[in-house]
């Protein structure tokens, strides 16, 4: 069964015309790579569905009941998370304290509550066991690799038990070591039965962790085709529009 | 699950304690004031007696109760100008309600009521509008001590009505405590409710949201936003709480000094901002503690001390100081810097 269903959503800024009647099906386990130029409306979908601002028209629904996002938290309440290209992480705290920022675990009596470290501490550590990553609770983001930050960010969107897991440039900034890292974590998530959207402009990444690729072209979907039928020329070439559509 | 894995995520750095120590810019403050204190009692007779001890911990007070407000301020990668002219503002109302009549009992809220308004105003604008926070505690420096003025009419207020010897008591009295084989120590009131105010926020810092929120949002406000940290909430009470430590310090200094002048704690901001930053707080957010301030007002205090005792014009106070603040920050830069090596 679809988790989430697009159908012909548009979306226009005035009088730019950003996406144009896309639609879309995401699968549980399902990584899906989503292509395209600067400006071909990858964020603007992305921001669709994470709820940062609704569609001017069509239709959203998750596990088949329509839905419809005014912000973010209302998103996030539905089970999609999204990690950030930036991973929006405080270098000054540690791993854990990164993981559940504005979710803290607290304990105490009556009215007297403090944050309970203890249990943040191992909580992170049992998420980082399952995301396979070496990286320690207790430590300072700042003295974090690119790939223990990115297990950080990732293991933040796995604390509510998601559905859908949106990553915006995961492997833009980082070594090649790190990639390889990053594309392990996003398959540790498609195990757990997480549909990934995986905004890429690297195509070897996307065609070694992604199961379809959507590629979009001045906001209109021009291709949808699982990866094995495809290949990173032609995707290119719809990417550029030397190939008008597949 | 792999056993080496786990056992990777779950080791403790094991740092030794002593090396954890050395990395912790409140330690060296700590030593520099330590080493000040012995020299100064080896250099000077009158250091080290009972009377001086009394006046160098009731001067440091002031200052170290504001630092500490201003701390939690910087931590959040802001900064408040206005704690000196909230000061005065506070101490000229509990002076002129008293001077009226007032009981002490309505005087004291009414000038922290006066003080956190301020501080609201200031986190309002900082936050809802976005104006830099330089900019808004500069204009409220101008602002509060332009009210205190207006509302004593610049007059010097030394008279405070029925409950006069409750506010003397407050902030010029002392905590009489009996050690066994020494003379009994005199502690001064404003240095109890400095320590009462330290522990507090020490454990504030590290064991509520409220807390850490504050070094989230010094650390990348934007990710707090993101993470539905109420960064907007967050910034008012922040601006809030320096200015109720500047209210407190008012009162308590006016019940000191048992007078007050608008020109009380002109330039006091400085002084404040100088104890935060070399007890270790960093003015692009995100670092400080509680402690570090306290220790950081306590080292500026005893340089003062010293200066006059050993008969070195006042003069050279500043050069002392802004070496400190100075050597301070270059300490940091040090350590930031071996850390990313």
């Amino acid at each position: 069964m679809a988790i989430l269903e697009l159908s012909n959503v548009s979306k226009h800024f005035g009088a730019i015309q950003a996406l144009t009647a896309v639609s879309l099906t995401l699968r549980a386990g399902e990584v899906v790579g989503l292509m395209g130029d600067n400006g071909a409306g990858k964020s603007t979908l992305v921001k669709i569905i994470a709820g940062n601002f609704p569609p001017s028209s069509g239709t959203m629904s998750m596990l088949g009941s329509a839905v419809r996002f005014h912000k973010p938290s209302d998103a996030r309440s539905q089970g999609v998370e999204i990690v950030y290209q930036d991973l929006a992480l405080c270098d000054n705290l540690s791993a854990a304290e990164n993981v559940f920022l504005g979710r803290e675990v607290m304990r105490g009596f009556g009215p007297v509550r403090w944050i309970d470290y203890r249990t943040m501490y191992q909580r992170a550590g049992e998420l980082f066991t399952e995301l396979k990553s070496e990286t320690r609770p207790r430590d300072l983001v700042r003295r974090m690799s690119g790939g223990q930050r990115q297990a950080v960010a990732i293991a933040r969107t796995r604390l509510s038990d998601p559905k859908i897991v949106l990553m915006d440039e995961p492997t833009a900034a980082i070594s090649v070591r790190q990639v390889a890292e990053v594309l392990s974590l996003i398959r540790r998530l498609r195990d757990h039965h997480i549909a990934v959207v995986l905004i890429s402009h690297r195509m070897p990444d996307v065609f070694s962790v992604a199961d379809r690729v959507v590629v979009l072209r001045r906001g209109e979907k021009v291709a949808d085709k699982p990866v094995a039928q495809t290949s990173p020329e032609e995707i290119t070439g719809l990417i550029t529009g030397a190939i008008a559509t597949a | 699950m792999d056993p080496s894995l786990e056992q990777a995520i779950g080791r403790r750095v094991h740092r030794h304690w002593l090396s954890w120590l050395v990395g912790q810019q409140t330690f060296w403050v700590s030593m520099a004031a330590l080493l000040a204190f012995v020299s100064l009692t080896l250099a000077s007779d009158v250091f080290a007696t009972q009377q001086n001890l009394f006046n160098v911990a009731r001067n440091f007070a002031f200052v170290a109760i504001i630092a500490i407000g201003m701390t939690a301020v910087i931590i959040t990668g802001g900064i408040d100008l206005s704690v000196g002219a909230v000061l005065v503002l506070s101490g000229m109302v509990i002076g002129m309600t008293m001077n009226a009549g007032m009981s002490i009992w309505l005087a004291v809220p009414l000038a922290l009521g006066v003080s956190l308004a301020v501080g609201a105003f200031n986190g309002v604008l900082i936050a809802y509008v976005g104006v830099p926070p330089f900019v808004v505690t500069l204009g409220m420096l101008s602002i509060a001590r332009s009210a205190a003025m207006v509302l004593s009419n610049n007059r010097m207020v030394y008279s405070f009505g029925p409950d006069q010897p409750a506010l003397l008591a407050l902030g010029g009295g002392f905590v009489t405590l009996a050690l066994p084989f020494v003379d009994p120590i005199r502690i001064p009131n404003p240095l109890i409710f400095l320590l009462i105010l330290l522990v507090i926020t020490s454990l504030v810092f590290r064991w509520t949201r409220w807390g850490r929120y504050l070094f989230a949002i010094g650390g990348n406000e934007r990710a707090s936003v993101a993470t539905g940290v109420p960064v907007k909430a967050m910034k008012i009470s922040v601006y809030m709480f320096c200015a109720l430590c500047a209210g407190l310090a008012g009162i308590l200094e006016v019940g000191w000094l048992g007078t007050i002048t608008t020109g009380l704690g002109q330039g006091m901001e400085l002084t404040v901002i100088a104890a935060s930053v070399i007890g270790g707080a960093n003015l692009s957010g995100g670092i400080g503690t509680a402690l570090g301030a306290v220790i950081g007002a306590a080292l500026i205090e005893v340089i003062r001390n010293s200066l006059t005792l050993l008969g070195i014009s006042t003069f050279w106070q500043g050069i002392f100081v802004g070496s400190f603040i100075i050597i301070a920050v270059l300490f940091d830069r040090l350590r930031s810097r071996d850390a990313n090596e």
